[in-house]
């Protein structure tokens, strides 16, 4: 078979622009390189800005995620201000809301519009023969001829069987108007969905008034519905039909989390403060660790910035661009925790949860994994995190409903306070793709240093000083690839990890001359 | 079945974005983006979506074939850019694809694209102003596709849509205008290229709140009943349709929620509009309390 180079780009289906380029050698990957192609330098534009301004500007980082950024910079926000203490009850709990909903509707958008087509042969639709609007009116569509979006794609490997595959693509359409009315009744507390106002330093925006706690709370036992009669039936679906997944993409085996939804008031340290989702690490033995911030540094030999600049904490975090570097190839810096490479996301929240003994995530993956006969080891694939992305949106959904009820009605739902002339903040939460850290610095009530630490950034990253992988390249080393013209293999592991490329590459300040010498390695 | 149906092929190039618009379309209540993606918009009208890199089943090649093949259909499909077009150093800050081994930037396909279409749409504030990438210091030379489209010399027409992001009806609007009535003529738009259907009033003019400011009555901070002015409201500068509107299918709206409208649809977004929690100055005040 010998050597063939396979280059994706832009592999679609993701938050942004990604490039992956492989070195395939006798049908198995060699070598992996994951490439942002997209640089927007926001964090550049934060400077001198009003602090505050920096929970409107972060979230334009992604407008798929933007409440999780919101919420990690009003975190470091809160912490900077020295009012993380005095943060109401409402005001935590309506940001809970918002970020939970965001995290539900966002996890069925991941499953259905950016993963499933690689599943699903929505062409199936066409011999269709009952009498279901939705599938009647996709067989109509098909007719027609004109299949974008959904055609040309990769051809062959589809199993699910036809009747199954028919249901499924009904699936797809019911989810779209799922994701849409979560996003709906994450308005009802943020104003607006995407981008939305309603989460701020000191609390929240929007009072918690019963009418609206009821329409978010019968909203949400739709989408709840969904998850469990809909959603995860199906992920179990795609997981029969494509057990061998189970078996491939693992990647590093180490898994961190920040922790996420904060549950009780009046505590000012983070890591201290109980959270719903605990924060930690663990790896393949699922020994449990308590997560340890100022262990994470962020390295460069393979990234287009100085050496001088690598190994730095990101509070610390100097960006200093060097193009001359023969080895760099990646936007991306590569961050490590403990040296090592972390993989993050719902996968990542759920081990770490499952490791430490949440109990809610114990008995949940337990009941999973006596359904599939195995061992937790079989998550640590494509199909784990999948299953694990379907578990986390339904403990979440499920739980929603005690947290919006737990609101105080008529008690204020934010505090006022006063921009300090200096101070540093950090904020860590659990983005719907895993741990996002915002870390601030303040001068003269101006953001002097503003750096953000994104999941992607964390799974994207190229290999680091020592010349590791990072944990998407890790995952696609080894893979057996059976079809070269059609990579399904690939897609399908990357795609397993919902990159968002526009968190990822926010970062860099290149003074640019000639960059395609430097990104064709 | 309908027999005859006329195809309008569309393809959504993103820029320097972050996909927020597109996730605001997808919101979309009435029609549903279903209804856009796979019905008839109206009767014997589709609108076929191409490419979108955030739905589409392709990667890869296959995406970059249909870009070529439909930048060869000269008039006969839609271009929506979602997103500012990198122009600083080469304009090596952004790009989809390669061709001869090298990186296709987006300022390239931008000017490939928008040359034969029939009309451009610029999706959200970054395609049509700029917006957050080209705040300052503007680190990747980011404009908007009507300056791009003035530099290089091509006149296709351009509808300005923006919004951090857009609401779904505007876009929509924009769609089915064009579809069932064709291009509008200049009349249709403000100074700014926007749909003046959709931007004419100023959000002020029509808020929900306006009462209070005419009483005098101000929050003294985000989540207070009164008018938000004191706590930075950009009502009265920025010309949108939100407060009769609504958004997400009428259940909210900023102001609505109690936080001041940061002006989002307006060409100094986000630069002059900011800090977007402090009072604007009189002086940026046009017609406050005059009919």
């Amino acid at each position: 078979m010998g050597t063939v180079k396979i280059n994706i780009d832009p592999v679609t289906r993701i938050e942004g622009h990604l490039k992956i380029e492989t070195i395939v050698e006798d049908g198995v990957v060699k070598e992996a390189k994951s490439s942002g192609m997209l640089f927007r330098g926001l964090e550049l534009i934060l400077k001198g800005r009003d602090p505050r301004d920096a929970q409107v500007i972060t979230q334009r980082i992604c407008g798929v995620c933007p409440t999780p950024h919101a919420i990690a910079a009003v975190t470091s926000l809160d912490n900077a201000f020295g009012i993380a203490n005095k943060i109401p009850t409402n005001g935590r709990i309506v940001r809970n809301l918002i970020q939970g909903m965001c995290d539900v509707q966002d996890h069925i958008l991941h499953f259905y519009h950016l993963a499933a087509l690689d599943y699903l042969d929505i062409a199936q639709a066409a011999k269709y023969e009952g009498s279901d609007p939705v599938l009647n009116s996709i067989k109509n569509f098909i007719a027609r001829g004109e299949l974008g979006p959904f055609l040309p794609r990769y051809e062959g490997d589809y199993r699910i069987p036809a009747d199954v595959t028919q249901e499924v693509v009904g699936h797809y359409v019911k989810a779209l108007e799922m994701r849409r009315k979560g996003q709906e009744a994450v308005a009802i507390f943020n104003g607006r969905s995407p981008h939305g106002v309603g989460v701020v330093p000191g609390g929240a925006v929007e009072l918690p008034n019963v009418d609206k706690i009821a329409s978010f709370i019968w909203m949400l036992n739709e989408l709840k519905d969904f998850v469990d009669n809909v959603y995860l039936p199906d992920v179990v679906a795609v997981a029969q039909a494509y057990s061998d997944y189970f078996g491939i993409g693992a990647g590093c085996k180490n898994y961190m989390c920040y922790g996420s939804y904060d549950m009780e008031d009046g505590q000012a340290d983070q890591l201290k403060r109980e959270r719903f989702y605990g924060h930690g690490t663990t790896s393949a033995n699922l020994a449990y660790q308590k997560l340890d911030p100022s262990k994470i540094s962020e390295q460069v030999k393979y990234s287009w910035y100085a050496d001088s600049t690598s190994g730095k904490h990101p509070s610390q975090g100097e960006t200093k661009v060097d193009y001359h570097k023969e080895e760099a190839y990646s936007w991306l810096k590569a961050p490590r925790y403990d040296g090592k490479v972390y993989e993050v996301g719902p996968l990542s929240t759920i081990l770490v949860n499952y490791a430490e003994g949440q109990p809610q995530v114990k008995e949940l993956v337990d009941t999973y994994l006596a359904k599939l006969k195995a061992g937790p080891e079989v998550l640590f694939s494509v199909l784990g995190r999948h299953l694990a992305r379907a578990l986390h949106t339904k403990l979440t959904a499920d739980n929603l409903v005690n947290w919006a009820l737990g609101v105080k009605p008529g008690e204020p739902v934010n505090i006022q306070y006063e921009i300090p002339e200096e101070g540093t903040g950090m904020g860590l939460t659990e983005a719907t793709r895993g741990a996002l850290g915002h870390f601030i610095e303040i001068k003269d009530k101006k953001i002097a240093n503003y750096h953000c630490v994104v999941p992607t950034t964390w799974n994207g990253s190229p290999k680091d000083d020592q010349g590791v992988p990072g944990p998407i390249e890790q995952a696609l080393i080894g893979t057996k690839v059976k079809d070269t013209d059609n990579p399904f293999e690939l897609v399908r592991i990357v795609r397993s990890f919902d990159p968002c490329m526009a968190c990822a590459v926010h970062i860099v300040s290149p003074k640019g001359r000639d960059l395609a010498r430097f990104r064709i390695t | 079945m309908s027999k005859e149906v006329t195809e309008y092929p569309v393809v959504w190039l993103q820029a320097a974005a972050c996909t927020g618009c597109s996730i605001s379309l997808l919101n979309t209540a009435s029609p549903t983006i279903k209804n856009i993606l796979i019905d008839e918009l109206i009767p014997g009208k589709h609108v076929s979506l191409r490419v979108h890199t955030t739905i589409m089943g392709g990667s890869g090649e296959q995406v970059i074939e249909l870009l070529e093949k439909t930048a060869q259909e000269k008039g006969k499909y839609i271009l929506v850019v979602e997103g500012a077009v990198p122009t600083a150093e080469d304009a090596v800050y952004g790009a989809v694809g390669e061709k001869d081994g090298k990186p296709v930037s987006m300022l390239e396909w931008v000017k490939t694209l928008g040359e034969n279409a029939l009309a451009v749409l610029s999706v959200g504030t970054c395609a049509a102003y700029g917006g957050l990438p080209a705040g300052d210091p503007n680190p990747t030379g980011c404009k908007s596709v009507m300056e791009v489209f003035k530099e290089y010399g091509i006149n296709t027409p351009v509808i300005n849509i923006p919004g951090c992001p857009p609401h779904p009806d505007w876009f929509v609007g924009v769609v089915a205008q064009i579809v069932i009535y064709g291009i509008p003529g200049p009349e249709a738009f403000d100074d700014f290229g926007r749909p003046l259907l959709f931007f004419g009033d100023l959000v002020h003019e029509n808020c929900q709140r306006r009462a209070y400011f005419d009483e005098g009555k101000f929050a003294k901070k985000q989540g207070d009943p009164q008018c938000l002015y004191e706590v930075g409201c950009r009502g009265p500068i920025a010309y949108a349709d939100c407060p009769t509107r609504m958004w997400n299918n009428g259940k909210n709206w900023c102001v609505g929620s109690g936080a001041p409208c940061h002006g989002c649809t307006q060409p100094e977004f986000p630069d002059f509009v900011s800090s977007f929690f402090e009072k604007i100055t009189d002086d940026d005040l046009p017609n406050i309390g005059e009919e």
